[in-house]
């Protein structure tokens, strides 16, 4: 065992290159490609700010992506508790000095760019967890103490974000956790009964919402009720998507964008003006590519040796999963608004930072896959 | 070994609950793509029309106003290419430069530049202000060669309303103007069509057809961004110019009415006595309805409504005066249809008539002697209708007065302003003023003053009725889409029958027992205008192609005084507003009759010194422009 241990150490440089998982690593890359594409056509058929900055987010993420991966995996299993802790006292620094920008707290100025560590959180709870339910003997796992110290792991940083305020940041880092509990071997009954409680609790939780965050509730139920106002969003982005057909209006030709009505074309609504403009050809065309992501960090965790590399697969899987969803649905019209970026595709800097990092991971598992961490 | 197995079973049940996740995963993503689908395929025309209704907005323009006609074709109300000055607050760099450059370049006053600034604040950037609404061309040229250093100002083509012969129609198309809110609610029509800056009929026929006229929007459609700024257009709508309108007058004339009455107050009528087609209707003094379209400045409207000759007064329609003599055609036909007299009946005139210790002067002080039908109407005797009016009586003679169309409106609805007058009746007095009739009413009734009042038009349908041998005309305006001819119209009547246009039936409009009677009448007439003594003897035509037959009337405005009957003042010596109104009526050629026409001066003393002077004048040209009007009977050779 130790011996195989010093083998795996001495992987050469270019047997990691060659281990890298490739088609992994091109689907990523055609993400990035047409993530500029579409970031090029939100900023109306011109090279704007927009397109640059991610152009060059890209240009600096993706390099760090392949140094993440070069690094054994045993290694960032064993940095995954100080990485959480870190990453608790960014969201604990951001808390109190952290840059204010329409109603809440969420950014650091890092002076080369500004960071949103709850971003990173979503990274670093898998890890941790993963770690954990990696080290923890499986006759444990449902143990008080246990589910005690799982339960903290995931609540603190909720609680920070929750307090931002940014609730659909927080309720993905709570579904991220949760799914490594789950993975983890956690008794099912735990969650049907967590799910029954959170039915029953849901209209006092309902109660504690703040005013705006029950407005977007009841504009999900009925866009209709204020057209122009908080229903604004959806209506016009349903419009846009709708309006698409089967094969789109063509690149640089979606009016719904180009003329302004949809909102926040940038971040969070970037699918609503990628389907106006590629259809619905278009659309299932990008949901493949996702899958295909998604299905190589499965395959990457099930060959892995380690129940560590697996866990953070198969979590980080479920997490990217449950991004494009939550963000789909949201505009689609299925889910009430909630701030959640799909990945890559979306600008904004932290959440390509925390999803490049985890694909690296990924990639560090794979050139790894035979590594068994004790 | 524990350890391991325990590593595999982890292994186990991780793999598990992966592939039940994984399942999941399958479920939600094919539930996305459907949802994708119901919206992108299923719905996508839905979306297609909101996507559309967001981005393209239409830009309704002012519609066209249709032109109007003379009978000859020649437009009377048109339309003009005029130049405007535009504003796009958003292209300018310095507001209050370009502002100071426009007004030293064009000379705006200091209140316009405060409205240019008000409009800037309440409107949007890219939305333009109309700075000038009709440059001159120099004023045009000027701007143009300045255009480099204003940046932001956009010199527009327009079209707007414009009248060729200024002053001449004023009172027949009456002028056009910005709509106020009360006419936009009025007419739904002008609030389907309504746009600022159009503009609508405010007063005669543009106002009355403005249903007609008003044309249809031409539209743009714009797209534009979600905060309505227009980024290109896509495509321009034309509009539909509304109709064209073809009226009965004849500019030729109506302009020699203008020229005749120039600087009198007074009223000219002329008629078609078999079609009622108005050949001339106009009103003196009249003014300029150009002044109108761009806003009246506030000088040139005193102007107008301080002018004591009242040139806002359609004085044709809705002035009202007493006929005087013209009155006393009507009162020798009455008395000779109820067979109150015949031709040899006879008055001996002193000068005046004694009734009840109340003297009736005869304007003749030494009198006319004894004087027959004829004799009395060539010089117009009043003691003679005195008598006649005692023995005929007011009644029998308010029913044939009505007859021939007073005290009846006779454009119908056409001019809102248009007053039906007045001819009075025993019945009307004891309604309206409560009191009995008293006999020397029926004496002043004959000879056209007391209640009596008249309007010009109603004069001259009068006179056309007594000239075509007695048949009611409807008179009109506007020419119809199958214009009956001049021969057929003439012809239906003489047949004693009257062919209706607008019911399409052919009426009995014999205003008459017996037509010789028409015909004594005719002759009376003929005499007081071509006989030796006639009253308008001075003013006759010899030729017979030209002669026509009148009567004279001199309507007093108050009553004479004694004191003053024996100064017997010269017209220069009394005040203006004292002196009588002078009025005419005829009709010509007496061979073959074909126009009538009716004339006051207001305060112009005698109508055969001032009234019958200006007939002779216009009769040779109505004549002369006959034959031409006969040739331009159908509409749809003229071209516009």
């Amino acid at each position: 065992m130790f011996q195989h241990d010093r083998l795996s150490n001495e992987i050469t440089l270019f047997q990691k290159i060659k281990n890298l998982d490739y088609i992994l690593l091109i689907s990523v890359i055609l993400l990035s490609a047409l993530s500029v594409f579409v970031m090029y056509s939100t900023d109306g058929g011109e090279i704007l700010f927009h397109t640059k900055n991610h152009f060059v987010k890209l240009a600096v993420f993706f390099p760090l992506m392949i140094f993440v991966a070069f690094f054994n995996i045993k290694f960032w299993h064993n940095f995954s508790y100080i990485i959480y802790l870190i990453v608790i006292l960014l969201l604990i620094y951001v808390s109190f000095f952290g840059i204010k920008s329409s109603g809440s707290q969420r950014w650091m100025d890092l002076y080369l760019f500004v960071l949103q560590p709850s971003e990173l959180m979503k990274i670093a709870i898998i890890m941790c967890l993963a770690k954990y339910f990696h080290r923890i003997k499986i006759e444990n796992v449902n143990s008080f103490t246990s589910i005690t110290i799982v339960l903290s792991i995931i609540i603190i940083p909720v609680i920070f974000v929750i307090a931002q305020p940014d609730l659909g940041t927080s309720i993905l880092i709570a579904l991220s956790g949760l799914i490594i509990l789950w993975l983890g071997g956690m008794k099912i009954k735990y969650f049907i009964y967590s799910f029954i409680t959170f039915l029953i609790s849901l209209p006092f939780i309902i109660s504690f919402l703040k005013p705006y965050q029950k407005l977007r509730i009841l504009t999900f139920l009925d866009p209709d009720r204020d057209p122009l106002g908080a229903g604004y969003q959806i209506i016009q982005s349903k419009i846009a998507i709708g309006s698409g057909g089967l094969n789109g209006k063509g690149f640089l030709k979606g009016t719904q964008s180009y003329l302004d009505f949809l909102p926040e074309k940038h971040t969070d609504f970037i699918f609503t003006l990628f389907s106006e403009e590629f259809g619905f050809i278009g659309s299932v065309g990008l949901l493949i590519l996702y899958s295909i992501i998604i299905f190589r960090i499965l395959r990457i965790g099930a060959i892995s040796r380690s129940n560590f590399a697996r866990l953070f697969c198969f979590g980080y899987a479920f997490a990217i999963f449950i991004y494009i969803v939550v963000n789909l649905s949201m505009v689609l019209g299925l889910l009430p608004i909630v701030g959640s970026p799909l990945p890559i595709m979306s600008y904004g800097g932290s959440s390509m930072l925390a999803t490049m990092i985890g694909f690296g991971i990924v990639l560090s598992a794979k050139i790894n896959h035979k590594q068994m961490i004790a | 070994m524990i350890k391991s197995n325990s590593g595999i079973r982890k292994t186990d049940v991780i793999n598990r609950r992966m592939f039940i996740i994984g399942a999941a995963k399958v479920v939600v993503f094919v539930g996305i793509i459907a949802r994708l689908f119901s919206l992108q395929i299923n719905e996508n025309k839905k979306y297609l029309t909101l996507s559309d209704k967001n981005r393209i907005r239409e830009w309704k323009l002012p519609p066209t106003r249709g032109n109007i006609v003379d009978y000859f074709g020649n437009v009377i109300a048109g339309n003009l290419k005029v130049y405007q000055l535009h504003i796009i607050p958003e292209q300018v760099e310095n507001f209050n430069y370009l502002l100071v450059r426009l007004k030293n370049l064009l000379n705006l006053s200091d209140k316009r530049i405060a409205r240019i600034n008000k409009l800037k604040a309440e409107l949007k950037p890219w939305d333009s202000i109309i700075v000038s609404e009709n440059l001159s061309w120099s004023q045009f040229v000027k701007i143009n060669n300045y255009l480099y250093d204003l940046v932001g100002v956009k010199p527009v083509m327009t079209i707007s309303r414009n009248y060729p012969f200024n002053d001449v129609y004023t009172h027949v198309l009456g002028y056009v103007s910005q709509p106020n809110e009360q006419e936009i609610l009025e007419n739904e029509t002008i609030q389907e069509r309504f746009v600022p800056g159009m503009k609508i009929g405010k007063l005669g026929l543009e106002k009355r057809l403005e249903n007609h006229l008003i044309g249809t929007n031409a539209i743009q459609r714009y797209e534009v961004n979600a905060y309505g700024k227009r980024i290109n257009q896509l495509e321009h709508q034309k509009g539909e110019q509304g109709s064209k309108i073809r009226l009965t007058v004849d500019t030729e004339i109506q302009k020699a009415c203008g020229e005749l009455l120039n600087e009198k107050a007074g009223s000219i009528s002329v008629m078609d006595i078999y079609t009622g087609d108005i050949i001339a209707m106009y009103s003196s003094p009249s003014y300029n309805p150009n002044l109108f379209l761009f806003g009246i400045s506030q000088d040139e409207w005193q102007l107008i409504r301080n002018n004591p000759l009242k040139p806002l007064i359609n004085k044709t329609l809705s002035g009202l005066y007493s006929p005087g003599s013209t009155i006393k055609p009507i009162v020798a036909l009455s008395a000779l249809e109820n067979k109150v007299i015949d031709t040899k009946f006879k008055v001996k005139c002193t000068g005046k008539m004694e009734l009840y210790g109340q003297t009736f002067h005869c304007w003749k002080e030494k009198g006319h002697g004894w004087v027959s039908l004829k004799n009395a109407m060539k010089q117009s005797c009043d003691t003679y209708f005195y008598e006649v009016a005692r023995l005929l009586g007011v009644d029998r003679l308010n029913i044939t007065a009505e007859k021939f169309g007073l005290g009846k409106k006779v454009l119908g609805d056409y001019f809102d302003n248009e007053k039906k007058g007045l001819f009075p009746n025993t019945k009307w007095k004891k309604n309206n003023l409560g009191k009995g009739w008293v006999l020397g009413e029926t004496l002043i009734t004959g000879i056209g003053q007391g209640y009596i009042q008249s309007t010009p038009l109603q004069l001259c349908m009068m006179t056309a009725q007594i000239a075509n041998g007695g048949y009611a005309i409807k008179p009109k305006i506007i020419v119809d889409s199958n214009p009956i001819s001049y021969e057929d119209a003439k012809q239906s009547m003489e047949s004693g029958l009257l062919f209706d246009t607008d019911s399409e039936e052919l009426l009995d409009k014999k205003l008459f027992k017996n037509q010789k009677n028409i015909k004594i009448v005719q002759e009376a007439m003929f005499a007081s205008t071509n006989e030796r003594f006639g009253t308008s003897y001075k003013s006759r035509i010899d030729d017979p192609k030209y002669q026509f037959a009148g009567k004279t009337g001199t309507a007093q405005v108050k009553r004479i005084s004694k004191r003053e009957r024996e100064l017997d003042l010269e017209l220069e010596q009394i005040p203006y507003k004292d002196r009588d109104h002078a009025l005419y009526v005829a009709y010509g050629p007496y061979v073959n009759p074909r126009y009538a026409l009716s004339i006051i001066v207001e305060h112009g003393g005698s109508g055969s010194k001032a009234a019958a002077p200006i007939a002779k004048k216009l009769f040779k040209l109505i004549i002369d422009r006959h034959d031409l009007r006969n040739k331009q009977s159908n509409f749809e050779r003229i071209t516009v």
